[in-house]
């Protein structure tokens, strides 16, 4: 290991380590990192859609979507640029609500979004409590230019993975990267083992 | 855009500092010079981390600043003051420090002479450094395409490669004007203004000549400036941009 002279660091007290993955940072602020503009749609013109290998699509309004059964979670988020955030609070809908009843044989989820943003997962890791669909953050409606008015919470994945704008699911039987991905980034993107980029 | 894969398996190594160079009052230009440097392409970035003695390490994403055709790779680094790598940075290290880095990385907020123009820059603070790799580049390979750089700072001690942008080293094809919202010099020639609709309307081409632009800056600057290009017409594919800083939560 190389040390680097005179360099002490920052430690954070109050930042239990054990919470913060190797390589990050903790921030009381909210960074924001796009690969586009944010998108303004209007309520009236957005839904959720799940499609793709399913036995039939199916959407949502923006009402339906509300009328949904939700949860409020409190959760480390980690994004790659190496910023965490603790004890974020969200509202919105479990992926497993949003699956329930859904029939498929596809291993793979993509998620797109308003602007054309993509990112991929594994189905196992969206379902089984692992992921939401927030329209709320600290109690309020989520604000665009952190994903408003919905985005894809899936705490235990780098942020990226979390896509903002989010607008439904591609249910998939192979694989298939997303924007981040394809530029380098890591295809699963554990903060734990440190997948930022291809390779690691 | 052409999309390009980053090579597998970015490792860490070390480089030596080669040269510091004071920008501003707050910035300053580390060379470095690297044993293994696959090349990186104008606009990518790297990760540095830093190791204190009992082991702890910080790390953090600076925009390179060089041409892929310069001797050394340099980082442009702005000492935030809160900050906890920056400081360092800026303050601490001395030429013939070593300090350990990976990359190039990114793959999205890239230029060369193939992806062609018109070349709009926008920059906003220390958002001028990956574009400044841009400019440089297009230099180097001679291009033609016509670029425009606009540079917004709050006054001119804050303006990075402040020598190198006022005489315009980057020749005829490109065109570069700053605007300081802070304040201006005696007899300042340039803008004033904030970087709004209007400015942008006076400082791009028109969206059938299809500019292709990056922008990048603190976050606010960013989003206002991407979205009063899209509003005047312009290509949210050919709006390319990277923002850094909070948003005030």
């Amino acid at each position: 290991m190389a040390i680097s002279r005179g360099f002490q660091g920052r430690r954070r007290g109050d930042a239990d380590p054990t919470r913060v993955p190797p390589g990050q940072y903790v921030t009381d602020d909210f960074p924001v990192l796009s690969a586009g503009p944010t998108p303004h749609t209007p309520l009236a013109e957005w839904d959720f859609t799940i499609r793709g290998a399913a036995d039939r699509p199916v959407a949502w309004t923006w009402n339906e979507f509300l009328a949904l059964p939700s949860e409020t979670v409190t959760v480390d988020v980690h994004c790659v640029t190496k910023w965490s955030k603790l004890d974020t609070v969200w509202m919105g809908v479990s992926l497993d609500t949003l699956l329930d009843g859904v029939e498929t044989s596809a291993e793979h989820v993509l998620a797109f979004c308003d602007g054309g943003y993509t990112t991929n997962l594994p189905l196992e890791d969206v379902t089984g409590g692992k992921a939401w669909v927030a329209y709320e953050y600290g109690g309020e409606p989520l604000e665009p230019e952190h994903g408003g008015p919905a985005r894809l919470l899936v705490p235990h994945l780098y942020f990226w993975k979390s896509a903002k704008w989010v607008r439904g699911l591609e249910l998939r039987d192979h694989d298939e990267p997303g924007f981040w991905e394809t530029y380098g980034y890591h295809n699963y993107g554990d903060p734990w083992k440190e997948q930022r980029y291809h390779g690691d | 855009m052409e999309r390009a894969a980053l090579p597998r398996g970015l490792t860490w190594q070390l480089g030596s500092v080669v040269e510091l160079v004071d920008e501003t009052p707050r910035t300053k230009s580390i060379a470095l010079e690297l044993p293994v440097w696959p090349g990186h392409r104008a606009g990518q970035h790297v990760d540095v981390r830093l190791t204190a003695e009992d082991g702890y390490q910080a790390q953090r994403s600076y925009a390179i600043a060089s041409a892929p055709e310069d001797d050394h790779v340099v980082l442009t680094v702005e000492r935030l003051d809160d900050g906890e790598v920056s400081p360092y940075l800026v303050d601490e290290l001395r030429p013939g420090d070593q300090l350990e880095l990976r990359g190039p990385l990114g793959g999205y907020f890239v230029w060369d002479a193939s992806l062609g123009g018109p070349l709009l820059l926008l920059a906003g603070g220390s958002g001028v450094v990956p574009l400044r790799a841009i400019l440089r580049h297009h230099r180097v390979v001679e291009s033609t395409v016509p670029a425009r750089l606009l540079y917004w700072a709050r006054a001119l001690d804050d303006v990075i490669y402040r020598d190198e942008l006022m005489a315009n080293v980057f020749g005829d094809s490109v065109d570069i004007r700053f605007t300081l919202t802070g304040e201006q010099p005696e007899g300042w020639r340039g803008w004033e203004r904030w970087t709004d609709m209007e400015l942008l309307q006076e400082v791009t081409w028109p969206p059938r000549e299809r500019p292709l632009v990056y922008v990048c800056g603190p976050t606010p600057f960013v989003e206002k400036a991407t979205i009063s290009l899209i509003a005047l017409g312009h290509e949210p594919g050919r709006v390319l941009h990277v923002a850094f800083g909070p948003t005030g939560v």
